[in-house]
């Protein structure tokens, strides 16, 4: 871990950093995980992923890809999903998007044991998801992962990433960058299901061309300190992305959002809605910046973000931004935090529905609004059971029993 | 032995203000009484005390259903014991649909939350409402009639002993005032449904047919009588009982009334 001692890391001095857990990182004390024994090693943790037929299935093991299977019909319809390795020259741009954004994307790079190259041929529609599930051994073990996808002219492909590990200290730094070519379309989901010592340091970054549409859903339930940076460039004119994401902390858990809408094309539409709650003594932080860069014209971007929060020693902290460089856009951004509405609990209590049933309802309500039209449908009961659980555990320890009005 | 839902002396002031200062009524099972009364007189007030929401402060009295106190109970425990409100503005709960949370509210009651989904079908038919509004959240994106059709379904479904109606008539125009008012009505004689209506006009009442009509005035009960006071009041308005005389007791606050634009209570949502 020579190469990326602490000295090199970024601070929270810097803006991008703020509210982060960055100081508290000491790169020294993981060590990196070893080739020879990963693939062979059985971790022991999965998830359900629930989607009936996918095109692929892929295991990723500490960053090592150590399984590759396609459905027949997808290979027959050109999906490609292989280890970057195995081509003899990347195909133009791909691994570029990410590069040079920070320390940890110059850290996956070099320490990712290999990169997944998911592509679809140009105007090819893979039916089923492509399903890829990284698992870390933990022990503390640093790894890194990067996920390639090139969505080719008029294509579309779903893609889904599920993060798991085991309660020990772990270290993951994942890449996913997202290409989409012409009228291509994608839909993402990254499931974040990490045990509660794990620390991960993601970056997503997207472009979007011409009258493409990207769909991304990223679910933050796991970790210590997770944080995932989320990139979306709208190169092309008519390309449109949605960004979703849902995230619930519990105990010490801190999850971090840093989100850029980065608008060069004319007509772009982006719109983001993230919604966090905290309980315990969780931490939330979302800062996001819209850019309508110059040229940009009749671009729409819209940013929300809406935090519950739900006991007394959490914290959530949201910061919107806005830059603009265009005349003729329509931007937006809303931003909240506070704790489970009033009105609705009496309301619910007027049923004689408990204050703590009245409560989860609320809460599976907030985030079941985000997961409506959402990517990855046949993952949202699994997401709203591990809600249901999270709440449970609070809801059985924290409400007060309910004395007279 | 009949049901009965007793409010005795009750006070309650809002902010450190006293707003009921000494209700005394009784409500039997299957009878509808009516509480009308001016602007400011703490007809809302009365709701939510009876209902037990926060920031109400009961300063004496007593409210029992069947001899059981339900003052120093938390709200869903007064629904429990049999006590039901249909909120003067429903409140919208995004991403609960009305199933989800009826289907709680009846298993907390010891029912069987399988038949809830059928029984809210059959409760949307009778008062009119659009079945599929039933899979969407609650109240969301309604207007103020759906809304008010809502509050009078989930009557329907939980069936409690005793229903206060805040101003059920607001936001309804006539047909859907109609059809809430029969479902009610039915209700007394279907399960002996006892009903506590609080209006301020007496149009409801040309639905919702009162045993008894109380007049609320500064926080008091300030006179009862039978179902021709509320046709009286409608001649003389509440000057007599020290209201203010601008104040038309006629009117409508349905949304389909042109006359609903000067109307001070009328649904902001419908």
């Amino acid at each position: 871990m020579a190469r990326f001692s602490s000295a090199g890391l970024p601070s929270s001095a810097e803006e991008i950093w703020r509210y982060s857990r960055i100081d508290d990182l000491d790169l020294d004390a993981f060590e990196l995980s070893d080739a020879g024994d990963a693939v062979a090693a059985d971790v022991g943790v999965g998830v359900g992923t629930g989607s009936g037929d996918p095109a692929a299935r892929v295991d990723i093991l500490d960053g090592w890809v150590s399984s590759v299977e396609l459905s027949a019909s997808a290979r027959a319809a050109g999906l490609s999903v292989r280890r970057l390795s195995e081509l003899t020259e990347a195909p133009g741009g791909v691994g570029g998007l990410a590069e040079g954004a920070d320390a940890f994307v110059d850290m996956a790079t070099a320490m990712a044991p290999d990169a997944l190259l998911i592509e679809v041929p140009a105007g090819k529609a893979i039916a089923g998801p492509v399903l890829v599930t990284h698992r870390l051994r933990g022990g503390g073990r640093a790894t890194a992962s990067q996920t390639l996808v090139r969505a080719g002219r008029a294509s579309q492909v779903s893609v889904i990433e599920t993060l798991v590990s085991d309660e020990s200290v772990a270290l993951h730094v994942p890449v996913v960058e997202l290409w989409l070519d012409e009228a291509a379309n994608v839909d993402y989901a990254g499931l974040q299901l990490l045990g509660r010592s794990a620390w991960c340091l993601g970056h997503q970054v997207s472009q979007v061309g011409r009258d493409a549409t990207l769909r991304s859903l990223s679910v933050a339930l796991g970790g210590d300190y997770a944080r995932l940076r989320t990139d979306s460039r709208l190169t092309g004119a008519g390309g449109s992305t949605r960004l979703l994401a849902l995230y619930f902390g519990e105990g010490t858990q801190m999850h971090d959002f840093r989100t850029l809408q980065d608008h060069s094309a004319p007509k772009t539409t982006s719109d983001l809605l993230f919604k966090g709650a905290v309980q315990d003594e969780a931490n939330g932080v979302y800062s996001g910046l819209i850019r309508v860069r110059r040229g940009a014209v009749g671009t729409n971007a819209f940013q929300t973000n809406r935090n519950l929060v739900l006991a007394e020693g959490a914290t959530a902290w949201s910061v919107p931004n806005l830059e603009i460089e265009e005349n003729d856009v329509r931007c937006s951004h809303a931003s909240a935090v506070g704790p489970v509405d009033e009105e609705q609990m009496y309301y619910l209590q007027s049923r004689g529905i408990r204050p703590e049933v009245a409560e989860r309802l609320i809460v599976l309500g907030f985030f079941d609004d985000l997961l409506v039209g959402a990517p990855a449908p046949a993952l949202h009961p699994t997401v709203r059971r591990m809600v249901s659980d999270k709440l449970q555990r609070h809801l059985a320890s924290a409400l007060p029993r309910p004395g007279a009005a | 032995m009949s049901s009965s839902l007793c409010i005795q002396g009750l006070t309650a002031s809002v902010g450190g203000k006293e707003i009921l200062r000494g209700i005394d009524l009784e409500v039997g099972a299957g009878q509808v009484h009516a509480v009308m009364g001016p602007n400011g007189s703490g007809k809302s007030t009365l709701a939510h005390v009876l209902m037990g929401r926060p920031g109400y402060e009961v300063t004496g009295g007593s409210v029992t259903i069947d001899g059981v106190e339900l003052l120093g109970l938390a709200t869903w425990e007064r629904a429990q014991a049999g006590l039901f409100l249909a909120l003067q503005y429903p409140v919208e709960v995004p991403g609960v649909s009305m199933a989800d949370a009826l289907e709680e509210a009846v298993a907390a009651a010891g029912g069987d939350r399988r038949d809830v989904v059928e029984r809210l079908a059959a409760e949307a038919v009778r008062v009119g409402q659009d079945p599929a509004i039933l899979r969407r959240a609650i109240n969301v994106d309604m207007s103020g009639g759906e809304k008010k059709r809502n509050e009078t379904l989930q009557l329907g479904v939980l069936r409690p002993r005793f229903a206060v109606l805040d101003e059920i008539d607001s936001g309804l125009d006539v047909d859907a005032l109609r059809m809430v008012s029969s479902r009610v009505e039915a209700a007394t004689t279907e399960f002996g449904l006892g009903v506590l209506a609080i209006t301020h006009y007496s149009r409801l009442l040309n639905e919702l047919h009162p045993d008894v009509v109380h007049v609320l005035a500064r926080g008091r009960i300030v006179d009862t009588g039978g179902p021709d006071m509320a046709t009286e009041l409608e001649r003389t308005g509440y000057a007599a009982y020290g209201g203010d005389t601008e104040e038309p007791v006629t009117g409508a606050g349905g949304a389909g009334d042109p006359a609903a634009g000067g109307d001070p209570f009328a649904d902001p949502l419908a």
